[in-house]
């Protein structure tokens, strides 16, 4: 039988004349490339391209090139298509991937283009006017009763259910300790305190050393209900039920017992080295009237904290947006079809759900014309990958965004979608410690910080440019979105006009 | 010290009642009594502290769930959704139970008199000493022990008539973890793939009489019927079911 006939997809090159030999390679490489022989001897074939070898070469003396080879072309028969089979035919098994979706699907916010004020209207300066990025999250009521109060001031007369506060509106999206190193972990949620936001903890509990940060995490229960308990329910802001995730749709989750190591198995409350395996729907959920029973024992196990429901944005997203939103949910966590995943057979990653734009804009507009928009914020994730797509999801209609991979990439992620291998060469996505150290918390906290204030910046540019001076008012101005290459009924859908018009 | 009240739940809304016994724990009750419970959900859900709640009507769905503590008696039926995600403590049930009992708990004990529905003891888990129980006296239906990962899940089948199985279909499916312990026999197309049949050990003996006592202790029975009869012993064969499902 034919065996292991894959060729390499990367080709690593050793500069051997400006190599001196000092190993690095070979202690950084996680994927075991590089061996030593008198000198450094590569393996491509197992090279993920991962860079980490490249960038603490010392004499940048290492190349990873793309292995390109001369197929005959077919436009049908790609070079993934015949790869795929050639790894199935070996293998057999269901293909395994990490990250988002990586086929060539349209990304509606790349056709999509912001206004901005020309003479009739004046802009603002962010830099010398004030400009408010501060969002609530959190149930609003339908009117607000004001009343004059004793000291002449005027008071609200109606009761606000509980609200998020965020200085940004933009997120930490969910992962799981056990997905992600305690150090990553530890880097969102250093870095939440410092910007003003909140990581959610995702599906694998909450790690003793990070309840002291309680007022910057949301805590996330899924049907696996691994690390749940009263104390932990508490422990955050608000409480996430996750129903789906945008890179699997309507699948569970498995986190092999590799990963179910000493410190994983304290905070899941599992054995060591079993398999967690999160089933694919809620057990305890089978209808809307279900999940409000989970959201209200929330409530009633918190003392009425938001409940926030994420799901996968499929087909009919608007119509479940409804019933979540009716169920009780004070926020709705919309999650694209193209949001990561630390795992995810890649059949489902590639071909299931729908993109987050058209979902969001489908969603906000069902829930005006229920006239219960104001019950649940939403927030938007599945690729946000710019504060420019953060802009254009608000405007589509999202209360905020939430960011994952962005955040990964801030901490050093390449994107090589191997994350399923738990051999992150940069500390992130593995349980190894040899390799979590890599990821300092300080310093990837610091980098997560810049990155959420320049994003922060950028949005506030933009603001001004719009003549707007708070995001919460900007929120779900498709007016000022136009679209380009665009067909009519994508504009319908999104519910924004085409370029020049 | 014991500081017994009881509180009316008659015509009372689940948040006002609830609200009331968390009232009644912080001020120090240890034993609380509710009269005219009628459907009322969430009964200490969330509560932590170690106290006694007992109750003659029938409690709404999600009795104890996140529960952390108490022991609830209730001298009745219930409905669905006990003991979700419980932690610690105890709940009696002198009736009959609903669907979904027990899903991911992982601690304390479900003691049940009658019969159960569908979907009981789901994706129920076990770390070092915590480990969940629950007993059901009578049949239990559908998905018994589904997705398993830990503790103790028994089965009884006593007082039930000759024509109603003891179990429905898709015993275990999914299980990776824990035991359950079935008095009868259960046919081989019942069981999920991941299960298999083992005859009990001393080991086993010793646990289902700890276990058994206790329960024939809070509901009135005699434990030497229920040994009568033997018992058969559902284990999974893999720690990891889904090992071999993919390619890279």
């Amino acid at each position: 039988m034919l065996r292991n006939t894959m060729p390499p997809e990367f080709k690593v090159i050793v500069d051997h004349k400006r190599c001196r030999r000092c190993k690095r390679c070979l202690q950084n490489c996680s994927f075991g490339v590089y061996s030593f022989a008198d000198r450094v001897v590569t393996d491509s074939a197992k090279c993920v391209a991962c860079q980490r070898c490249v960038t603490f070469c010392p004499e940048l003396a290492i190349e990873v090139r793309e292995n390109p080879l001369a197929f005959k072309a077919s436009f049908n028969w790609t070079d993934v298509h015949r790869k795929n089979i050639w790894k199935q035919a070996e293998q057999s098994g269901m293909l395994l991937t990490g990250m988002g979706c990586d086929v060539d699907y349209p990304i509606y916010f790349d056709h999509m283009l912001l206004d901005a004020c020309q003479v009739t209207n004046p802009s603002i300066d962010p830099l010398r006017e004030p400009m408010e990025l501060r969002t609530y999250l959190g149930r609003k009521p339908d009117t607000i009763k004001v009343e004059s109060a004793s000291d002449g001031k005027l008071k609200s007369k109606t009761k606000f259910e509980p609200q998020m506060k965020l200085d940004v509106p933009i997120i930490f999206s969910p992962m799981s300790y056990g997905a992600v190193s305690l150090n990553t972990h530890k880097s969102l949620v250093m870095a939440a305190r410092e910007v003003g936001t909140v990581m959610n903890t995702g599906e694998g509990g909450l790690h003793k050393d990070l309840y002291s940060y309680g007022d910057n995490i949301i805590v996330q229960v899924a049907s696996g209900r691994f690390g749940v308990h009263a104390d932990y329910l508490n422990a955050g802001v608000a409480v996430d039920i996750k129903i789906g995730q945008g890179a699997k749709p309507g699948i569970g989750g498995h986190l092999p017992g590799e990963k179910i190591g000493m410190e994983i198995s304290k905070t899941r409350m599992i054995p060591t080295g079993t398999d967690a395996l999160s089933p694919a729907p809620h057990h305890d959920i089978y209808s809307i009237e279900d999940l409000r029973q989970l959201i209200y024992a929330i409530k009633e196990a918190t003392n009425y904290k938001p409940v926030s429901v994420k799901i996968a944005t499929v087909h009919n997203v608007a119509s479940i947006a409804s019933g979540i939103v009716r169920a009780g949910a004070d926020i709705l966590y919309l999650d694209g079809f193209r949001g990561g995943t630390g795992a995810a057979p890649t059949v489902i990653r590639n071909h299931v759900g729908i993109p987050i734009e058209l979902a969001l804009a489908a969603v906000d507009d069902r829930l005006r014309k229920e006239g219960i928009r104001n019950q649940a914020s939403i927030v938007a994730a599945g690729s946000i990958r710019s504060s420019a797509d953060a802009v254009k999801a608000i405007a589509l209609g999202a209360d905020a965004v939430a960011i994952g991979t962005a955040a990964l990439v801030a901490l050093g992620c390449r994107v090589c979608q191997m994350c399923y291998t738990g051999k992150c060469a940069w500390g992130i996505c593995t349980q190894k410690p040899e390799l979590t150290r890599r990821l300092d918390p300080e310093e990837g906290a610091q980098r997560l910080v810049n990155l959420l204030r320049s994003w922060a910046l950028e949005i506030k540019e933009i603001l001004g440019s719009l003549g707007v001076n708070a995001i919460e008012s900007f929120r779900g101005s498709r007016e000022r979105l136009r679209g380009v290459g665009l067909d009519k009924q994508t504009l319908d859908i999104l519910g924004i006009k085409p370029a020049g018009r | 010290m014991e500081n017994k009240i009881s509180i009316d739940a008659g015509g009372v809304y689940y948040r006002k009642l609830n609200e009331q016994i968390r009232a009644a724990i912080a001020d120090g009750a240890t034993e609380i009594g509710l009269t005219g419970v009628n459907g009322q959900r969430y009964i200490g859900d969330g509560i932590s502290d170690k106290v006694s709640i007992n109750m003659d009507g029938v409690p709404g769905n999600d009795l104890a769930t996140f529960m952390n503590g108490p022991v609830i008696t209730v001298h009745n039926n219930a409905q669905d959704g006990m003991g979700n995600t419980m932690n610690e403590g105890k709940v009696v049930i002198h009736g009959h139970a609903g669907d979904v009992l027990g899903y991911g708990m992982r601690g304390g004990k479900l003691h049940i008199l009658g019969d159960v529905g569908y979907r009981v003891g789901i994706h129920m888990k076990s770390y070092k000493t915590k480990i969940p129980a629950i007993i059901v006296g009578g049949c239990a239906g559908d998905f018994f022990g589904e997705y398993m990962a830990g503790g103790n899940l028994i089965l009884l089948g006593l007082h039930h008539d000759k024509d109603k199985p003891i179990v429905g279909d898709y015993v275990g499916t999914g299980m990776h973890g824990g035991t359950i312990y079935i008095r009868g026999e259960v046919e081989q197309y019942k069981l999920g793939a991941e299960v298999g049949v083992m005859e009990l050990t001393e080991e086993d003996n010793k646990t289902l009489k700890g276990l058994l006592t206790e329960y024939c202790t809070d509901l009135g029975l005699n434990l030497d019927d229920i040994m009568n009869k033997p018992f058969i012993k559902l284990i999974p064969i893999s720690h990891r079911p889904y090992g071999k499902l993919y390619a890279y």
